[in-house]
């Protein structure tokens, strides 16, 4: 859930571009994380890991845990947290240790 | 001088609140100063420290936290430092003239080699182990803090905080604030960890603040859906018969934080073991000078403390390298003074008091190594 409206700061800008979540187009602002764009959407299952397939998602938000790892454009084990959002992005949920699912 | 790679006089690994203000102090003796961060944006975690500062007008009190971020990027571009962004350092090489610093940008291997190197790299969240404790819906207060403050995206809409230390009433209440709910705040120790006036403000809120409690487990299949929480015994083990549960589908763990002092270690200095500044710490001299001649550290790395006291430590260390660099004319020695006193007065009362010790004791350490 986006906070658009907060006591101290100012509004927040909306959405201004589309992401595709395991093909589903999601709302996203340009730049901003794109664990932030999957978690405002209600997305917390990020990947499933290699031996128990237990679910993951966002744990530091700072790029040093890489528990929210995910194909990203086909690339696997790419940091949401730290990679900006982009029009058109692709986002998958990642199977164990993932794959390249480009080139 | 290798002319393959770019060199500066000084160079600071980490662009959060003790970097800028080391580079800043750098700058301002005549000293060219390069930062390298390897986040997207400078500032470390200032831009999402949405509350009033504490301390004196000196310490910036009163002022926001991001407000301080926005002013020393300010000052820190117009006395020209060089800032150096998405590019993580993954190695130092000691040099003839400096440190030879690695860092990759944009998939590409750099170096810069600096004649004195300040390493500023903070701490990062420490982790809690319980059943569950891997489930999507719990992390890191800080996690949701940037979540909230920086991405305006809420991590949850109920939420257990675990741990009372100014982070975790700090984050809980930005998370009030901004519109989520929170069940509760657990504490395992039979005192509040931060200060009054921050616990106060959750009490008001109408949120308990459960003291002698810990999680003993996160419910949930694919996600968090409820948290089970249990009274502990004197020595910390959960008292059977004592469990609960709590609505909840975000658990956000702040249980105190670690220096990141990968860094350091590469670089060869000397460390020693002080729980009360977050567990090994390079050792470091009253110049925020290590063991290892040139290499400088401060902010977290060297204790997690505060924004506060890291600016402070960050000026220090940007003094003292302007001085060593034969900058700076004569009035260095006033200059640390004052900073001296100023970090003092941030480590008093009883919360600061523990952290004057440590850090004095980390102090005597520099003098017990061999010169």
């Amino acid at each position: 859930m986006r906070v658009t409206h907060h006591p101290i700061l100012p509004d927040a800008p909306e959405p201004d571009c589309t992401i595709y979540y395991n093909g589903k187009p999601l709302p996203a602002k340009n730049g901003e994380p794109v664990a932030a764009a999957l978690l405002a959407s209600g997305v917390r299952v990020f990947r499933e890991t290699a031996k128990k397939h237990r679910p993951r998602g966002i744990y530091c938000g700072i790029g040093r845990c890489t528990d929210c790892v995910m194909i990203v454009d086909g690339e696997p084990n790419v940091r949401t947290c730290v990679t900006p959002a982009r029009a058109g992005m692709r986002v998958q949920t990642q199977k164990g240790l993932g794959e390249w699912t480009d080139g | 001088m290798d002319r393959w790679m770019k060199t500066t006089q000084v160079v600071i690994v980490g662009g959060g609140p003790a970097g800028l203000c080391a580079a800043i102090e750098a700058a301002k003796a005549g000293a060219q100063a390069v930062i390298i961060d390897e986040n997207a944006r400078p500032g470390g975690q200032l831009f999402k420290q949405i509350h009033k500062f504490f301390g004196s007008f000196e310490h910036r009190a009163g002022v926001r936290g991001y407000a301080i971020g926005a002013e020393l990027l300010e000052e820190a571009g117009r006395l020209g430092v060089e800032v150096i962004l998405d590019a993580p350092v993954y190695g130092l090489f000691r040099h003839e003239s400096g440190m030879m610093v690695s860092y990759t940008q944009g998939g590409r291997e750099k170096a810069i080699l600096g004649e004195k190197l300040i390493l500023a790299t903070g701490a990062s969240e420490n982790a809690l182990a319980f059943p569950g404790g891997t489930l999507p819906g719990v992390m890191g207060a800080g996690c949701a803090q940037t979540m909230v403050n920086i991405n305006r995206v809420l991590p949850g809409k109920k939420i257990v905080m675990v741990g009372s230390g100014n982070v975790g009433l700090i984050v809980a209440y930005q998370l009030l604030q901004a519109g989520a709910g929170v069940s509760a705040l657990i504490e395992a120790s039979s005192c509040i960890g931060g200060y009054g006036v921050h616990a106060s403000k959750i009490r008001r809120s109408g949120t308990p603040i459960l003291l002698g409690h810990t999680v003993t487990r996160a419910i949930g299949t694919s996600q968090v859906e409820a948290v089970e929480i249990a009274r502990l015994d004197e020595d910390f083990r959960p008292l059977a018969g004592t469990e609960r549960v709590l609505e909840a589908d975000t658990i956000c763990v702040a249980v105190g934080l670690s220096p990141l002092t990968e860094l350091a270690w590469m670089a060869g200095c000397d460390f020693t073991w002080i729980p009360q500044l977050g567990g090994h710490v390079p050792i470091h001299n009253e110049n925020m000078e290590t063991t290892v001649s040139g290499v400088y550290a401060a902010g977290d790395i060297t204790g997690s403390e505060e924004a506060s006291t890291a600016m402070e430590e960050g000026r220090l260390a940007g003094i003292a390298v302007a001085e060593s660099l034969g900058l700076a004319g004569g009035k260095t020695k006033e200059m640390k003074l004052e900073v001296w006193e100023r970090m003092n007065a941030l480590r008093t009362g009883p919360f600061g008091q523990r952290r004057l010790e440590a850090k004095a004791h980390l102090l005597g350490s520099a003098r017990r190594v061999p010169q």
